[in-house]
């Protein structure tokens, strides 16, 4: 049996449920929602205390996208133009597993970035440099069943924005997932190894934990670079596990 | 312990680019019988609305049922399949927003109680580092929501800003307020 059909042994006590209960996150694993540096979270974060939502059927389900939204050519950014876009074209790819190293295959994986110059495709991006007639820097795709996915595009650049004096956003791309349960929705940005900007950028510092912000930066790999074509950037996400106490039927028909 | 987790980053001002779809307001397709309307708006601590949010919903059928394996009651009967349980809106200028559903069953929360009706609720924008979770609950359900388990652990005074407000025909109003005197509850998830 696949992981993507582990089923839960339900214990067959009159009236009793058995639900998985995902693992809470270390401290400083998450940014704060109050970050003074990125004056935005000012006024649009929980000033009261939080309510403890415990994990019953709406929150171990999740709603699961597929095939129907995805065509081939969704995780391939680089074509369905008359052209070829500007810049340094990229493979980016890795694998969705849960914290207790469980591939998440099925899953939905969105993306979207700027172009070779730092300019998004948005009405509301006013930043002056080129639009890439060739380049919409939007991508989907679905992992297969080890939890892996492809992306091929081109190197984001980096871009002004009005936080502070000389605020430069460093280069990224922009990932939404699922996972397989409404617990597990995570929206992050992958970064890129070595960049200047990384240490003056609040919205990457926002993340307390040293090694939970080096997970968002992405590893050059020479074994995947494709010669005479594209560098490629591994980029594994990590999301929120079970916890160890449940049981769990791995479908050896009890 | 496992692995550290991916962090969580804002949804930033952009993701209009990608994460919406023309159906993505619509949990069932409009005309459905029995189909209900919920607005609201997104507002900041100012009371300004926020622009540029993403509001996400999940939650049951009107039988209290998942298309899910990890539902551990089994498949689905056959008549939900239709039912997509997930709606998925960018806010507009306003800050207002709108999805078309059917009321949710009530579930049962695994240890003898029962839960009322309620849909799950993310909320993304520029500015919002992590996102923010609420739930909507029905006005037209008092004895469900005076039993239900979740809504037993939020502040009495509180309890009004989880409760969607009649607002026409097969219409509710359900304002998410981040900050101020009214400020939604939002959940520890």
């Amino acid at each position: 049996m696949t992981v993507s059909q582990h089923r839960l042994v339900i214990r067959h006590a009159p009236g009793e449920l058995i639900l998985p209960t995902y693992a809470k996150p270390e401290p400083g694993n998450h940014p704060p929602l109050d970050f003074p540096p990125y004056k935005s979270t000012g006024l649009r974060h929980p000033t009261k205390a939080l309510v403890l939502l415990p994990h019953r059927l709406t929150e171990v389900t999740g709603p699961l996208l597929g095939d129907d939204l995805i065509t081939m050519q969704d995780a391939d950014l680089t074509t369905g133009h008359a052209g070829e876009p500007q810049g340094q074209r990229i493979i980016v790819f890795g694998q969705v597993r849960d914290s207790g190293g469980k591939p998440v295959p099925d899953t939905l994986v969105e993306i979207w970035q700027t172009n070779a110059a730092g300019r998004y495709r948005h009405s509301r991006e006013h930043h002056p440099a080129p639009l890439d007639p060739n380049f919409d820097g939007v991508g989907r795709a679905i992992t297969d069943q080890g939890g892996r996915y492809r992306f091929i595009t081109i190197q984001p650049g980096s871009y002004p924005w009005g936080n502070h004096y000389n605020a430069w956003r460093p280069a990224h791309i922009h990932f939404s997932l699922f996972g397989r349960a409404f617990t597990q929705r995570l929206v992050t940005q992958m970064y890129f190894p070595g960049d200047p900007l990384l240490p003056l950028d609040p919205i990457y510092n926002s993340v307390p934990d040293e090694k939970a912000r080096q997970r968002m930066i992405a590893a050059f790999s020479i074994e995947d670079t494709q010669p005479e074509w594209a560098l490629a950037y591994r980029f594994d996400i990590v999301l929120r596990g079970r916890e160890a106490s449940i049981f769990e039927d791995e479908g050896h028909g009890h | 312990m496992g692995e550290l987790l991916t962090p969580s980053q804002t949804v930033g001002p952009y993701f209009s680019m990608r994460l919406p779809w023309d159906q993505g307001p619509y949990v069932v397709p409009a005309g459905t019988p029995g189909a209900i309307t919920i607005i609201g708006r997104l507002l900041d601590g100012a009371g300004d609305p926020i622009p540029d949010g993403l509001i996400e919903t999940w939650q049951a059928s009107p039988e209290g049922r998942f298309a899910h394996p990890d539902d551990p009651r089994g498949p689905v009967p056959d008549g939900d399949k239709a039912f997509r349980g997930f709606g998925r809106v960018p806010t507009g200028h306003d800050g207002s927003f709108k999805i078309v559903t059917l009321k949710p069953g009530a579930l049962p929360a695994g240890d003898g109680q029962v839960e009322a009706p309620h849909i799950d609720v993310s909320v993304f924008s520029r500015g919002m580092l992590d996102r923010s979770v609420t739930r909507i609950y029905f006005p037209d359900e008092p004895e469900a929501n005076a039993a239900d388990p979740v809504l037993a652990q939020v502040p009495d005074e509180r309890l009004v800003t989880l409760i969607a407000v009649p607002a026409g025909d097969a219409l509710l109003r359900f304002d998410i307020h981040m900050q101020g005197p009214a400020e939604t509850v939002f959940f520890d998830l």
